[in-house]
């Protein structure tokens, strides 16, 4: 349940960054056991036995259910791994479409009825991925260009004008090893954040205005909050899979500069 | 000091500061999927799109190889019935050569026979007219005797004298190329 952060009186408040706030599950249960902690399990366990039962024992004709993984797998491989790994893309598909599927069902989340929570609106969930990302981007760097040719690769690009470099190192190393990882993550976090704090004021909207505090004035009011609800859900849905395949678009773009600096 | 303070008081409410239980148990989920989703279904996922490839381009080159197959027996059977035509001409040819040269040979043969008869003729007629001038010779010798002797009135009996005497007259016979011939 969404909880509405309206106050006891007559005066409509529209909801606010509490309601990611979560209680304990239960009268006495331990604090880390809130709704968001449950579902990103629950979401967890979903995707293997999603997974399970499209992978696990595939036939060289595919039917039902890994028709459908087949669709998820081929996404990934073709529209994010391979433009951005080329001829390792087999290598990092685990990887990424782990990723993807787990980002996408957590986002989905926030539309499903019941569980309404985008996981990732709690920026630890983003920035587990994107702490995870951030290590393999800088170990690959390493180990692939060397200590002193992933600084040099990343700070000093050939083919500029000396002085250039005196701005564009520092930038290049804060945006490299500092922003990216911050923004890889928020980016998630923060749409998800924004998108359910949407639905939750319009749903907020229509709720006070049509049962809460019913108005001939009001009424107006109330269906298009109702309306706006449904619409931002539909866009919250296509916004939902848009960020999962940002982000793992994102990580393989990461991956993929760590191995090959060329491009 | 002060101000750290504050964030940390405000931490658990602030939306960009991290719950450490959430960070627990998101790298858990995540671990969980890694292992389930990724190291253990996608590698199955991945060799069986591998072998069905596999499969489709062993169906294209088998069909690919069949029609192969089927382009060099018919370049074959051309090749043969060109072969076989060509040989027909051969054989047509020689043929025509063959006839032409028993013609020639025939009518080389009739030719031969034809001359052979032809010089038999002639050697029998050239022994009839033999025969029919030494028969004429005699006869004539006879005969004019006869009427020699007719005419002269006196038999002249004696064989060799009357031979002579036919001899001579003959001779004188010969002398005169139109008489005999």
């Amino acid at each position: 349940m969404t909880p509405l952060t309206l106050l006891a009186d007559d005066k409509f408040e529209a909801p606010g960054p509490s309601i990611f706030d979560f209680p304990p599950l239960y009268e006495g249960a331990p604090t880390w056991l809130t709704k968001p902690v449950v579902f990103a399990v629950v979401g967890a366990l979903l995707v293997c036995a999603f997974a399970w039962s499209a992978f696990a024992k595939p036939q060289l004709v595919p039917r039902g259910m890994q028709n459908i993984g087949e669709k998820g797998y081929e996404f990934v491989r073709d529209q994010v791994a391979r433009p951005f790994l080329g001829k390792d893309a087999e290598r990092w598909m685990p990887l990424l479409l782990s990723l993807f599927f787990l980002i996408l069902l957590w986002n989905f989340f926030g539309v499903v009825p019941l569980i309404q929570i985008p996981i990732a609106s709690h920026i630890a969930f983003p920035a587990v991925f994107a702490i995870t990302i951030y290590a393999i981007k800088v170990y690959l760097g390493i180990k692939h260009q060397g200590l002193g040719g992933y600084f040099k690769n990343m700070m000093f690009p050939p083919g500029l004008p000396k002085p250039i470099y005196v701005l564009l190192a520092p930038i290049e190393f804060m945006s490299n090893l500092i922003i990216a990882p911050f923004t890889h993550a928020v980016r998630l976090f923060a749409n998800m954040f924004a998108g359910h704090l949407i639905l939750a004021f319009f749903s907020a909207v229509g709720f006070w205005f049509l049962f809460e505090k019913p108005t001939p004035l009001g009424a107006g009011l109330g269906v298009l909050g109702v309306v706006m609800t449904i619409a931002m859900t539909g866009f919250e849905m296509f916004i939902q899979f848009l960020q999962a395949f940002l982000f793992t678009l994102l990580a393989a773009m990461y991956i993929g500069g760590s191995l090959h600096p060329d491009h | 000091m002060t101000t750290a303070a504050t964030l940390l008081a405000e931490g658990a409410n602030n939306p960009l500061m991290p719950h450490l239980s959430e960070l627990v148990v998101g790298s858990f989920a995540f671990l969980v999927v890694f292992i389930v989703v990724g190291k253990i279904l996608t590698p199955r996922i991945q060799k069986t799109l591998a072998e069905r490839t596999e499969v489709i381009e062993g169906g294209i080159k088998k069909a690919e190889d069949l029609q192969a197959e089927a382009l060099r027996t018919l370049e074959q059977y051309r090749a043969q019935l060109a072969e076989a035509r060509q040989e027909a001409a051969r054989l047509r040819e020689e043929a025509r050569e063959q006839g032409a040269q028993i013609k020639a040979e025939l009518r080389e043969e009739a030719q031969a026979e034809a001359r052979r008869i032809v010089q038999a003729a002639h050697a029998q007629i050239e022994a009839d007219r033999q025969q029919a001038v030494v028969q004429l010779r005699a006869e004539i010798g006879r005969l004019s005797t006869e009427l020699a002797g007719r005419i002269v009135g006196e038999s002249l009996e004696d064989e060799a004298r009357q031979r002579r005497i036919v001899d001579r007259f003959l001779e004188e016979l010969e002398g005169r190329p139109e008489a005999v011939r």
